[in-house]
């Protein structure tokens, strides 16, 4: 569980994190959306040390992130996975060092162990075939399916995946958004997504908090998006006329008429 | 940024990178990769520059002693001298700077750019000492090494323009390499690689570690990184000179 307490983050005149309080449940995928520049990446990013946030605290299972010893952040970090938005695999190595580099740095597994469990994760993220291909080689999306397998290598507790399905085609996306909900259920992991893809959010939508300009301007579940009566919200799920044509009708369902 | 700040964030990386390594294998083999590039990387440049330094440097002080006076053999020796105090060491070291350098700047610069030192973080890992530390301990072990080749083969090269500009016999040069050697000079030759060396791996590390920005930017701090080192050896160069001849 991560907890975070009024977070605050700007970089000098603008402020990109307005004091914002969520709870994150293990277990769960909890949901980041928003449109593109509203914080999303900044938001991980402040919750995972990459950026120090001005004020406000974030607490990893009741233990305060903000305040932890550098050893301490360092043992923390072996339990968290991230993929990043740009995937940011390191370009020296091949795909398949790439996901074993975790391994190689972490555990005292024999090379055969690693190999095993490193082709499994690639199997799990539909990967196969690629792993003697350096990130140069390979499409965007394979990229992003890299840089899943990379975190989830380790069996990680906490799992921060930025924008996992952007640049892929529908299919690998839902199946992308499947494994991670999957395995978020399986190791009871705490997951956080940033995502804008609506398919996503009603696939796996557990817990959704829709960011506004920095603030969090609405919480809720999958079920509850649909009904929200949100301006701001409504503008960003039924950006499509079609969309809000579908959100008519349901709602007139659920009205009963 | 105002050069204090960056002096301090600077001694605050150095500090950083002294940690406990998550896995000592993992830092041996990034170390022997540095050793490989930096060493091997750069000894063609190193070879053809030092010899050629060398052959200039018979021809030039041949042409400085006029004098009948004064035996040829000592050219043998004024090329051994400058070889080994100034040209071995801080020509090879100038060189070096933009080769290792630019390669160690534009190296970190695109891992920071691409967020890879941002993963590396993220994964546990002391970024400082895994990327940083293996850079300067090969430049510490390498360096010298490279500084060595490049004096004996100064000499040689002297040796042989010697001979084949007809100025001096082989046999007359090696009287001169010979007289009123003193070993100490040497020494300094070394002192001067160590120092040399570190400037070399930190300064770019530094620019390179903290790049902000995009491509453009790698290529600036590469450039920044080099010039800073450049004339941090000089610098170098004239305070060694001052404190320990
Ligand atoms: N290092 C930085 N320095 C200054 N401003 C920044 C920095 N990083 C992000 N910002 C600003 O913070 C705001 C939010 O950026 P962020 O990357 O979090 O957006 P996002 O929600 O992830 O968007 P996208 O969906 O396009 O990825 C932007 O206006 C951006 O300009
Ligand atoms: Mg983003």
């Amino acid at each position: 569980m991560i907890e975070i307490r009024n977070l605050h983050k700007s970089f000098g005149e603008k402020v990109v994190i307005n004091d914002v309080s969520a709870v994150m449940e293990a277990g769960k995928a909890n949901l980041i959306i928003g449109s593109s520049g509203s914080g999303k990446t900044v938001f991980i990013k402040c919750l995972v040390g990459l950026f120090e946030p001005d004020r406000g605290e974030v607490l990893y299972n009741g233990v305060s992130f903000t305040t932890m010893e550098d050893e301490q952040r360092k043992e923390l970090r072996q339990k968290i996975g991230m993929l990043f938005q740009g995937s940011a695999l390191f370009d020296s190595l091949t795909v398949q060092q790439n996901v074993m580099f975790p391994l190689n740095m972490f555990t005292s597994l024999s090379y055969s162990e690693k190999l095993k469990k490193v082709n499994e994760v690639l199997e799990r993220v539909n990967l196969k075939d690629a792993n003697k291909k350096f990130p140069a080689e390979i499409s965007g999306g394979m990229k992003k399916r890299v840089g899943i397998a990379r975190a989830i290598v380790l069996n990680p507790k906490y799992l921060f995946c930025d924008e996992p399905n952007s640049g892929l085609d529908p299919q690998t996306s839902l199946v992308i958004d499947k494994l991670i909900y999957e395995i978020t259920k399986e190791f009871n992991i705490t997951t956080i997504i940033n995502t804008h893809d609506m398919n996503s959010v009603m696939e796996i939508g557990d817990h959704i908090i829709y960011m506004y300009q920095g603030d969090k301007e609405w919480e809720g579940s999958n079920k509850e998006i649909i009904y929200s009566r949100n301006e701001k919200l409504n503008d960003f799920i039924f950006a499509s006329e079609f969309l809000k044509d579908v959100k008519e009708m349901r709602t007139r369902e659920a009205e009963g008429k | 940024m105002t050069f204090f700040n960056h002096f301090g964030r600077y001694l605050l990386m150095i500090k950083g990178m002294i940690s406990k390594p998550e896995n000592w294998k993992m830092y041996w083999k990034e170390l022997m990769h540095q050793c490989y590039d930096i060493g091997i990387g750069s000894l063609g440049i190193v070879v053809i520059v030092a010899i050629f330094i060398g052959a200039v440097s018979t021809l030039q002080t041949a042409y400085q002693l006029v004098s009948n006076l004064i035996p040829r053999s000592t050219i043998a020796q004024i090329v051994r001298d400058t070889v080994i105090l100034e040209f071995a060491p801080t020509i090879t070291c100038i060189v070096l700077a933009g080769v290792v350098g630019s390669k160690i700047a534009s190296e970190l610069g695109n891992m920071r750019v691409s967020e890879q030192i941002d993963a590396l973080e993220i994964m546990g890992i002391n970024t400082k000492a895994y990327l940083i530390m293996p850079k300067i301990l090969a430049s510490f072990l390498m360096i010298p090494v490279l500084v060595v080749i490049a004096g004996v083969l100064g000499i040689w090269g002297g040796r042989l323009a010697g001979t084949l500009s007809g100025i001096l016999a082989p046999e007359e040069f090696e009287t001169g390499l010979l007289g009123g050697f003193l070993p100490y000079n040497v020494v300094f030759a070394l002192y001067k690689a160590y120092t040399f060396a570190f400037i070399i791996s930190s300064i770019p590390a530094y620019f390179g570690y903290y790049v902000q920005g995009g491509a453009l930017e790698i290529g600036k701090a590469s450039t920044t990184a080099v010039v800073t080192s450049c004339i941090m050896i000089l610098f170098a160069d004239y305070i060694l000179a001052a404190l320990l001849l």
